[in-house]
């Protein structure tokens, strides 16, 4: 555990730092770099009514990167900060680097001691875990009780969570960041006689229990478990496809190669070099990462690397304007970091939150769609499945279960098992246009997406 | 000093049987049924190649305990990264409270300690100093990709990554359990983009054993680059499938991911607890087709699912699930045990000290058959062969589906052109009953299951399988 001289079981950072520079100094290591975490969680699940299982974490681990005389750098992970502990990560850094990559040698972010975006994070104290449990079976008993279907609730969850984070490097960058959050889950079983089982949840997140939406997730679980009673299997054709939020953002997400400069220089994204000012979408279509909006629960103030979050556009009427960037790939490029790197050897890149929707001053394609006003039978993909599976990022291909509906005149109705196919390129500019507000996701901000022509495969 | 040490950071062995013992003495005499510690040390190194170079090394260290404690059906369970008594204490006191209940210096435990040490690691001791140094290992991942290079075409990206994962684990509950082992798991998995104009085909192959400190010595570099850059370079012409219900007869080894999503999940005791099985009252029924025999079992040498003891102390044993279509036992652990009354079988599994362990599968295959798979083949005049299957998954009401990275059509019984972007889906209750053949090349490969108690080393395993109708999602 992190040292417990300021109190709180949080991370001290003078004195980390303190401990790293004496026993780096002993083992002759003048440059070094660490990200460092810890935390203390608390979660139950209820079956029946009965707690089912009641968990409780305490956490902690470092990531510390040594540069070796010839520039080349190592890096360690553990999770034991004791002194010797410690001391074992810097010598394995230090022996990892004799197998750095000249080629491409991380430094630090230039922007490691740029000011941060203030974020309005309130830190709320735990309720205790024989709170969340009357909560949870509340909860529990509540979505039981909306039909008659609804049998069991077999994945729920309420936790809580306390954390910290920092980074610190020898050149006397300290970022540091401390976090409370919550979550609750619910995924409701229906069963009808002859019927098959049907599934659907919810999920909600907030910066401490007594800020859950809870109503809201058991209405929402039970209305979209209710809404996959009345299932009939689909004919496999080429349909019009309306993704929800949540849907087309795991989508994008699962394709976020795209924007990542990292994958862009191993050769393995959909994008090249040369592809920043190319149209990759119809022109009414705009993508941000905005790690920093207010609804993204547990935003982090700066990266790996202590570069800050900010707000990045990624497609701007259709066409690609940025990269995902670290502090090495920025370099490679010529540009500067974005607030999206990792902590390593060979630094990742990642996306935050996303913020999709139409090109101000575009019109956004069609207007005035209604799902339920079409003329033509749309499939309506609420969430998408197996992502791990069925999408081949760098191919840019994917073929993926869906649950959702088959609407026809107005009327939705469940489809019993089917996969949606296609290619993300493809997708992206058969865009036809959206419906309704951008909805706030866990993973970012989007509005109903419809897409033209693409391939529906069930079991009819 | 950063945090207190623990009593002895050098080893997980009899040297703990005093602050263990005072720990389950505690939990009892404060009124738990039963208490159970699970301690761990773990030893990682990843190293990653790309293209000609080492782009990554990463080794990580890692100890903790997580302790857990019954009281009639519930549990609480906490873990911690703290392994100094103080830090150990504080957990127990936190599980404790969980179930309502406090230490007491006056309480009597009922508790008669220990007994001697099982240990399952005394002949593993060297284990990781007989595995491959730095050196050796980034010699030989470049040996692959350089082996991808030769033998490939059209090779935008080559990539190679090595994992060696060791952990010693030291599990003692107040039921007498006290065990401890020495787990090693080394794979090398080869990558490789293929590009051509608008082809492209990514193909990847992830070769494991556990317990072979040699194994990335004995890795045959030639053979692996020369089956990845073959499917690669079959894969970036290839059409894309054509959706619909078909027969497809599934190729041996890691086809076997198909039983383990369609069915073996659902006959863990966790799916049981869940209520989200249908199998949970169809002991001794028919739930197959007669040709299917399937077994999980954590014996196998060197098989990546393989253990001596699970993570609850428990030896391994070989358990038949399904005995020619009908439902035999399920896999157990001890939770399952208590709650559903399935006897446990070795089979409680975790992927560290933060989870609680769950019943999980070890090596998990669909047993030989009679036939051969020119057999199957010829049985089928107009269906899918996959020759190669992804990752998949099983979600809450048993519809599983399943990726396949190589495959081909059958036509009146010969293999034909190769299609890619077919994914399988169904449901366990229809699906068994379909796998109608098997053939008799029985083989097994290494993979990684994702569930409740985290991520763990598995083998999944058949021999070719006929199944007579399944749906077949694609373009």
């Amino acid at each position: 555990m992190a040292n417990n001289t300021n109190g709180n079981n949080g991370l001290n950072a003078n004195a980390l730092r303190a401990s790293l520079e004496q026993i780096a100094a002993a083992n002759g290591i003048r440059r070094w770099d660490l990200g460092a975490a810890c935390s203390t969680d608390i979660s139950v699940q209820v079956d029946r009514g009965e707690a089912k299982q009641m968990k409780g974490a305490q956490r902690s681990s470092i990531t510390v990167r040594v540069w070796n005389d010839e520039g080349l750098v190592g890096v360690t992970s553990t999770s034991d900060l004791t002194a010797t502990g410690l001391e074992r990560a810097l010598s394995g850094a230090k022996e990892a680097s004799a197998f750095g990559n000249p080629d491409d040698i991380p430094a630090f972010s230039p922007l490691a001691t740029a000011p941060l975006a203030e974020l309005d994070q309130p830190i709320h104290p735990p309720q205790g875990i024989l709170r969340l449990l009357e909560t949870l079976k509340e909860a529990e008993s509540d979505l039981l009780s909306r039909h008659a279907a609804i049998s069991t609730v077999p994945y729920n969850g309420l936790a809580e969570r306390n954390s910290e984070r920092l980074y610190l490097n020898s050149d006397g960058a300290c970022r540091q960041q401390q976090l409370s959050t919550a979550s609750l889950y619910l995924y409701a079983r229906a069963e009808q006689t002859g019927r098959k089982p049907r599934s659907a949840g919810a999920v909600r997140l907030a910066y401490g229990a007594n800020d859950l939406d809870i109503g809201g997730c058991i209405s929402e679980a039970a209305e979209r478990t209710i809404s996959h009673l009345n299932y009939e299997p689909i004919n496999t054709g080429r349909y019009t496809c309306v993704f929800s939020p949540e849907a087309f953002l795991d989508l994008v997400g699962a394709f976020s190669n795209l924007f990542n400069a990292r994958a862009v220089l191993d050769g393995v994204s959909l994008s090249n070099r040369n592809s920043i000012g190319e149209t990759v979408a119809v022109p009414f279509l705009d993508i941000h990462d905005n790690g920093l909006h207010p609804a993204n629960i547990g935003a982090s103030a700066f990266d790996g690397e202590g570069t800050p979050t900010k707000r990045l556009a990624l497609l701007e009427g259709g066409v690609l304007r940025h990269f995902l960037h670290s502090e090495a790939t920025a370099r490679a490029f010529g540009v500067a970091p974005t607030g999206h790197a990792g902590l390593g050897a060979k630094v990742s890149v990642g996306p935050d939150w996303f913020e999709i929707g139409a090109t101000p001053g575009s019109g956004g394609g069609q207007s005035g769609l209604d799902r339920f006003k079409a003329a033509e039978p749309i499939v309506w993909i609420d969430s998408l499945s197996a992502l791990h599976a069925g999408v081949k990022a760098s191919q840019g291909s994917f073929s993926l279960p869906f649950d959702g509906w088959l609407i026809q005149n107005g009327e939705p109705r469940s489809i019993e098992a089917a996969t949606v196919a296609g290619d993300i390129r493809q997708v992206l500019k058969a865009i036809i246009g959206f419906e309704g507000d951008a909805k706030v996701t866990p993973d970012g901000l989007c509005p109903m997406v419809w897409v033209e022509g693409l391939s529906i495969t069930g079991e009819a | 000093m950063i945090a207190t040490a623990p009593p002895d950071t050098g080893r997980l062995d009899h040297r703990w049987t005093t602050a263990l013992e005072d720990l389950l003495a505690c939990g009892r005499g404060a009124g738990a049924d039963l208490v159970e510690v699970f301690l761990e040390r773990t030893d990682h190194l990843g190293v990653l190649a790309e293209q000609d170079t080492i782009t990554s090394v990463t080794p990580a260290f890692g100890m903790g305990a997580g302790i857990r404690v019954f009281r009639g059906h519930r549990d609480g369970f906490v873990s911690t990264n703290d392994l100094s008594p103080t830090g150990l204490r504080r957990a127990l006191e936190q599980a404790l409270g969980m179930l309502g209940l406090e230490p007491s210096l006056h309480a009597t435990s009922g508790f008669d300690g220990l007994p001697t040490l099982r240990d399952f690691a005394a002949t593993k001791s060297d284990w990781l100093q007989r595995c491959p140094e730095l050196q050796e290992a980034t010699a030989r991942l470049l040996e692959g990709t350089d082996q991808l290079q030769r033998q490939g075409s059209h090779l935008q990206a080559r990539r190679g990554s090595y994992a060696r994962d060791w952990q010693e684990v030291l599990v003692a509950a107040s039921d007498g359990t006290f065990g401890r082992d020495i787990r090693l798991h080394q794979s090398v998995g080869l990558n490789v983009l293929a590009a051509d104009g608008e082809h492209r085909a990514g193909v990847g192959r992830r070769y494991g054993t556990s317990d072979q400190p040699d194994d990335l010595r004995r890795w045959d570099a030639t053979s692996s680059a020369a089956e990845v850059c073959g499917s690669a370079g079959t894969m970036l012409y290839a059409d894309y499938v054509e959706a619909g219900q078909m027969p497809a007869v599934l190729a041996n080894r890691f086809g076997g991911v198909i039983f383990h999503e369609a069915c073996g999940h659902l006959l863990e005791t966790t799916q049981v607890e869940r209520g989200t099985t249908p199998f949970a009252e169809r002991v001794g029924e028919s739930i197959a087709h007669e040709a299917v025999t399937a077994i999980d079992e954590g014996l196998t040498g060197g098989a990546f699912g393989s253990l001596s003891m699970d993570d609850e102390g428990m030896e391994a044993q070989r358990t038949v699930l399904i005995q020619n279509g009908v439902l035999q036992r399920f896999i157990s652990d001890r939770a399952g045990e208590l709650r559903t009354g399935h006897s446990r079988t070795g089979s409680g599994r975790r992927q560290s000290h933060t989870f609680a362990a769950a019943s999980r599968m070890r090596n998990t295959y669909i047993d030989a058959g009679p036939h051969t798979p020119e057999q199957l083949i010829a049985s089928v005049e107009k269906g899918l062969y996959c020759k190669s299957m992804g990752g998949g998954s099983v979600g809450p009401t048993g519809q599983f589906n399943f990726a396949v990275e190589e495959a081909y059509l059958i036509e009146n019984g010969q293999l034909t052109k190769p299609v890619k972007g077919a994914t399988l889906i169904g449901e366990a209750k229809e699906v068994m009953p379909r796998i109608s053949m098997c053939a008799n090349d029985l083989e097994l490969a290494a993979g990684f299951c994702g569930s409740v108690s985290g991520s763990i080393f598995v083998t999944v395993g058949q021999p070719h399988i006929k199944v007579d109708s399944i749906t077949v999602g694609g373009r």
